[in-house]
C-alpha cells in the first residue's frame, strides 16, 4: 500500500467552496528511461484518480508518463453535506487504493 | 582564528593562490530564499511537501524493532517530537567511538549496528532517508547548533580548506560559487549561499529525497571533478564545515529544491 496524504477540512459551512488536496507517493516511471544495465525501465504510472463526494463523482483526473513522480493533486468542491469524501487511485495494472475523509457541513 | 587561517592558506595555496571571503554572519541567508515562491510553499505546506511521504515511512521504521536486540528506536529514546527535538540541528558531531565526526545517517546507522545489533542500512537507501528525514523534521525551526569546540576544529578546517579548493576539470572551488557569486545565476538558476539547513530535501529533479552528500556529489561531478563515495571522510568534513557555516539559521528539513 502506498502512502498517501489527505487535508480535507474536518468542518465547513453549507455552501462554502473548500480546497482538498492530496499527495501520493508512487515513481511514476516514464517507461521512456533506461536503467543502468542497458534495458529500459518498464513503464509504471497511476493512470486515474476519481473523487468522489458521498458516492457523487466531484473529481476525476488522467494521469499520463509526463506527471511527475508522487503526484500532488488539489482541486476545489462545495461542501453540500457532511459524509464521506472518498479518494482512489488506479494504476496501469488495475490495482486501486482507496482512501476516505470525513467531513462535517453545518 | 589567524593560525587556523594559515593552516588553510597552506593547504590551499597551491591550488587557489588567495582565499575567498567569507559570507558576513549578519548577510548569511537560508536556501530556501533562492528558490521559486511556488517551491518555498510546497516546502512549508505539510499536505504538499512530498518529503511528507517519506516522512511516514521513517515513524514507522522508527517504532519498528529490528536486530539481534530485538528493540525498536522508540523502545530507547521513545518519543521523538521530544527526544530528538534540535538533534539534528547538532550534527554532524564527533562520534567518540569512531574518533571522528559523523552526519546524522551515519549516527543512525551507529545506533543501527551497536545498540540494535542489526545490519547498517545502505547510504541513500530508502530506510536510511526515511529515519533521517523523521528525526531532522523534529528540529525544524530549531538554530543551527554546530560548535567549534576543540574536537571539530580540525574536522571543520579541513571541510574548509576542501570547499576553498579548487577541482576538476573546470578548476572550481565550491568557495567561488557559494562565497563570491552567491544571487547571481548559474544557467538560469540563482545560486544559494549553500546553508546545508534543509536535509534531507526533496529535489524536484531527483523526483525522491536525497542526502546533502548526494548534493555535494552532484555539485562535484558538475565541476567535473572526481566525487567521494558515500560516507567518505571528506564528505563528512565538508558537512561540518557546511553546518558550522550555517550556525544559528533556522532548520528546514526537509526542505524541497528545484
Amino acid at each position: 500500500m502506498a502512502r498517501a496524504l489527505i487535508h480535507v477540512p474536518p468542518s465547513a459551512k453549507r455552501g462554502e467552496v473548500i480546497e482538498i488536496k492530496t499527495l501520493i507517493s508512487h515513481v511514476m516511471e516514464t517507461g521512456y528511461r533506461i536503467g543502468v544495465t542497458g534495458q529500459p525501465i518498464p513503464r509504471d504510472i497511476i493512470e486515474d484518480f476519481v473523487c468522489t463526494y458521498n458516492g457523487e463523482e466531484v473529481f476525476r483526473a488522467k494521469l499520463y508518463p509526463a506527471i511527475a513522480a508522487n503526484p500532488f493533486i488539489s482541486f476545489f468542491t462545495i461542501a453540500t453535506e457532511s459524509g464521506t469524501i472518498a479518494f482512489s487511485w488506479t494504476d496501469q495494472h488495475g490495482a486501486t487504493q482507496v482512501q476516505t475523509a470525513a467531513i462535517t457541513v453545518e | 582564528m589567524r593560525r587556523a587561517a594559515a593552516v588553510i592558506a597552506t593547504l590551499v595555496a597551491a591550488a587557489t593562490g588567495a582565499l575567498a571571503a567569507e559570507i558576513p554572519l549578519d548577510q548569511r541567508r537560508p536556501d530556501s530564499d533562492f528558490i521559486s515562491a511556488d517551491s518555498r510553499a510546497m516546502q512549508n505546506d505539510d499536505t504538499a511537501n512530498p518529503a511528507m511521504l517519506v516522512l511516514l515511512d521513517g515513524e514507522t521504521l522508527w517504532n519498528t524493532k529490528a536486530g539481534a536486540a530485538n528493540r525498536s528506536c522508540a523502545d530507547c529514546h521513545g518519543d521523538a517530537e521530544k527526544s530528538m527535538k534540535g538533534v539534528a540541528a547538532r550534527y554532524p558531531a564527533y562520534a567518540s567511538e569512531l574518533g571522528r565526526p559523523v552526519d546524522l545517517a551515519q549516527q543512525i546507522n551507529l545506533s543501527r549496528t551497536m545498540d540494535q545489533k542489526a545490519p547498517a542500512f545502505a547510504f541513500e537507501s530508502k530506510e536510511l532517508l526515511a529515519l533521517t528525514v523523521y528525526i531532522a523534521r523534529q528540529s525544524r525551526g530549531m538554530p543551527v547548533a554546530i560548535k567549534e569546540d576543540a574536537k571539530a576544529k580540525s574536522f571543520i578546517a579541513a571541510g574548509r580548506a576542501l570547499f576553498e579548493q579548487r577541482q576538476g576539470q573546470l578548476n572550481l572551488s565550491c568557495a567561488q560559487c557559494h562565497d563570491d557569486n552567491w544571487g547571481k545565476t548559474l544557467a538560469g538558476n540563482l545560486i544559494p549561499q549553500a546553508m546545508p539547513t534543509g536535509y534531507p530535501i526533496y529535489r524536484l529533479e531527483w523526483q525522491a529525497v536525497g542526502s546533502l552528500q548526494r548534493r555535494l556529489r552532484n555539485c562535484m561531478s558538475g565541476m567535473r571533478a572526481e566525487t567521494y563515495s558515500f560516507g567518505a571522510p571528506e564528505l563528512v568534513d565538508l558537512e561540518y564545515y557546511l553546518m558550522w557555516r550555517a550556525r544559528g539559521l533556522p532548520m528546514e528539513a526537509p526542505a524541497v529544491r528545484p
